[in-house]
């Protein structure tokens, strides 16, 4: 009991101290076995933007979550199958369920839908005078099975109504008893008995995507057809403070807070915010900063397609003059002529018309910018498709080798990693506020951006065969010179929202 | 059709041929997939005497899957039942058991009636009826009071 008593403590400790599902000593074991080196060498040389975090492949979700029923089972005494049960009743949060299982095993239990002093698992009999209430057939002779909790069906219902489940309706965790009300779970191995191998199969990968799904600090990988899930212990909060890009096993590179593609160093928020206005505002805003003026009153865009300068706008019903935006009743019988481009009231009219005008150019500044690098970045990798296959051509004709005519590629790589960052920096720009802080910035950004060019430019460059060893060499530095501004940028702005250095505005 | 399904109809067909329960009979079953059943509002309730009568439409699946229920020609005025006829009522959707019959069905549906305390339409009748597809079992339905 002392035993208990203490793994209890400890496991609440741990959970209050981290939050984290599965940091305890079994847990933590387990990862260290797996690769202790790497985890060694990725603490020391991680840069400040850099998130610790970790790639599992599915057969290693599944042995690690074997580990923990088993561990379970052991602690409270029951079926391996309960136990599975109870875990992911508890979605895997095993102090919490040890915690309250020693406190209310009934109620625990009973809302898990749980019933571990069963003796036996459930297996397929042959019961006396059997009535299935499904089918309602009956006999002797017929194979049936009941849960913990009794109520009997028989083999072929059960299957039935087990496979539709599954396969149908996509459920796995939470497949009850066939009876009415009845809230018992089915377990695994019950499961397996009754379905075919296909279904089967269906069910436990449904498991593994429910386990992944329930779990906070784990995150499928986005990308199409990739089967590994990334863990990163990163708490929703923390997402304020640092952007967590994450590397799966099949090469894509994706922020493990939001999702979407890396987006360093604009933080979730902010880049969730940026992609809204720019679905809804880019071209038009950019239209109607051209064509159109504001109802000096309500702010609504007005395209003036002919007629007169008295306006009556649509919407407020407010009158005014077009040319100098000021109230048409200040303009007396002088219709249809407008000398009044001084006056007090057209001033102010014109000047907060201006001002909103600037705004639309300020977010037409970042917008085309962080445009423009998405767009390069494409180019990049185009010239980069065509280039590839003159080298190739050229190693076949040349004594280059292989490996000589490698170094275009890690630089376009570079470049397109760049101008990804530079890119969302615009965005990150848009929503700082201005003041010394932000000149720092920009000035990293500008650096980098300088560089990217040039090393772009460096990409265009026309290859000759004799001269390839010379370019190769400016390509390797500058790309080295760039790859070293990139994480200037991003150390420094990684720093920034740790210390709350960056103000944010909502322009 | 499998043979579950026959079987198992055929055996709540007469169960209610032969001891249906009270406020319940049987209309029309020429078709054993479609059935008519008339259920009676009881004594001293807000319904009582009135008639209205019950669809229960099986699917092959049945009883896996649950029957599709629906009052057709005169529907109730209930803040369960819609206006088309379409039913609120958790163990025709997301807590079917297929261990439940047409007759805990009725017998669900009746005690719905006897426990309405005020004859109104649901709150949103008029959007959902606009919104709905024909079957109910296509609408995803939330459950919130279990009062009534």
């Amino acid at each position: 009991m002392s035993d208990i008593d203490f793994d209890e403590g400890d496991d609440d400790f741990l959970y209050d101290e981290s939050g984290e599902d599965y940091l305890d000593e079994s847990g933590e074991d387990y990862l260290d076995e797996l690769d202790f080196t790497e985890i060694i060498q990725e603490k020391q040389e991680r840069k400040k933007y850099e998130v610790e975090y970790k790639v599992y492949s599915i057969e290693e979700i599944e042995d690690f979550q074997n580990k923990e029923i088993e561990h379970v089972a052991n602690i409270i005494g029951c079926f391996k199958e309960h136990a599975a049960t109870l875990l992911r009743h508890f979605k895997w949060n095993k102090e919490r369920l040890i915690e309250l299982y020693m406190d209310r095993t009934e109620e625990v239990t009973k809302e898990a839908g749980v019933i571990v002093d069963a003796q036996k698992l459930p297996k397929l009999i042959k019961v006396e005078d059997f009535c299935c209430d499904i089918c309602c057939d009956s006999g002797d002779d017929i194979e049936s099975l009941a849960l913990s909790c009794g109520h009997r069906f028989c083999k072929d219902c059960y299957s039935q109504y087990l496979t539709q489940k599954i396969k149908v309706e996509g459920e796995c965790r939470n497949i009850q008893c066939p009876s009415d009300a009845c809230n018992i779970i089915v377990d695994e191995n019950t499961i397996k008995m009754l379905v075919s191998e296909d279904t089967y199969h269906r069910y436990t990968s449904l498991l593994i995507r429910t386990y992944v799904d329930d779990n906070i600090f784990l995150h499928w990988c986005p990308a199409p057809n990739c089967e590994y899930a990334v863990e990163c212990k990163i708490h929703d909060s923390d997402l304020q403070r640092l952007v967590p890009t994450v590397k799966c096993k099949c090469g894509h590179q994706f922020c493990f807070g939001c999702g979407l593609p890396d987006h360093q160093p604009c933080i979730c928020s902010l880049v969730a915010k940026w992609l809204n206005k720019c679905r809804d505002d880019s071209e038009t805003a950019n239209w109607i900063s051209v064509n159109t003026k504001e109802c000096p009153k309500c702010k609504a865009s007005i395209e003036k397609n002919g007629g007169c300068n008295h306006m009556t706008c649509k919407k407020c019903k407010n009158e005014f003059c077009w040319v100098c935006m000021g109230p048409w009743s200040e303009h007396g019988n002088q219709w249809y002529t407008c000398n009044r481009f001084e006056e007090k009231t057209s001033v102010d009219a014109r000047d907060s018309q201006s001002r909103s005008r600037a705004k639309l150019e300020r977010y037409l500044h970042y917008y085309n910018r962080y445009a423009n690098h998405e767009q390069s970045a494409k180019l990049d990798t185009e010239l980069y498709e065509k280039t590839e296959r003159k080298m190739e051509r050229m190693q076949k004709s040349s004594e280059l080798s292989w490996i000589e005519v490698q170094f275009l590629k890690e630089a376009v790589e570079t470049v397109v990693q760049c101008r990804n960052t530079l890119k969302w920096t615009y965005s990150f720009a848009f929503y700082l506020q201005k003041d010394n802080q932000t000149t720092l910035f920009e000035d990293n950004q500008r650096d980098l951006e300088m560089a990217v060019e040039q090393l772009s430019e460096l990409l265009e460059e026309e290859i000759k065969p004799n001269r390839i060893a010379e370019l190769k060499q400016r390509v390797v530095d500058k790309s080295i010179y760039v790859k070293h501004r990139r994480e200037i940028l991003l150390e420094d702005t990684a720093q920034g929202l740790k210390e709350s250095r960056w103000v944010f505005i909502d322009p | 059709m499998s043979k579950i399904f026959t079987k198992r109809l055929m055996k709540e067909l007469l169960d209610l041929k032969h001891n249906p329960p009270a406020g319940v009979v049987l209309e029309d079953v020429n078709d054993l997939k479609c059935w008519k059943i008339n259920i009676i509002g009881a004594k001293d309730t807000l319904y009582d005497g009135e008639i209205f009568t019950l669809q229960f439409t099986f699917s092959n699946n049945y009883p896996i899957d649950s029957p599709e229920v629906v009052f057709i020609n005169h529907i109730p005025v209930h803040p369960h039942f819609y206006s088309n006829g379409h039913i609120c009522l958790s163990i025709l959707y997301d807590h079917w058991s297929p261990a439940l019959t047409v007759s805990s069905v009725c017998l669900s549906i009746i005690s719905m009636l006897s426990s309405c305390t005020k004859k109104v339409h649901p709150i949103d009748n008029d959007r959902y009826v606009m919104m709905a597809k024909a079957n109910p079992k296509l609408t995803t339905w939330e459950f919130s009071d279990d009062t009534v």
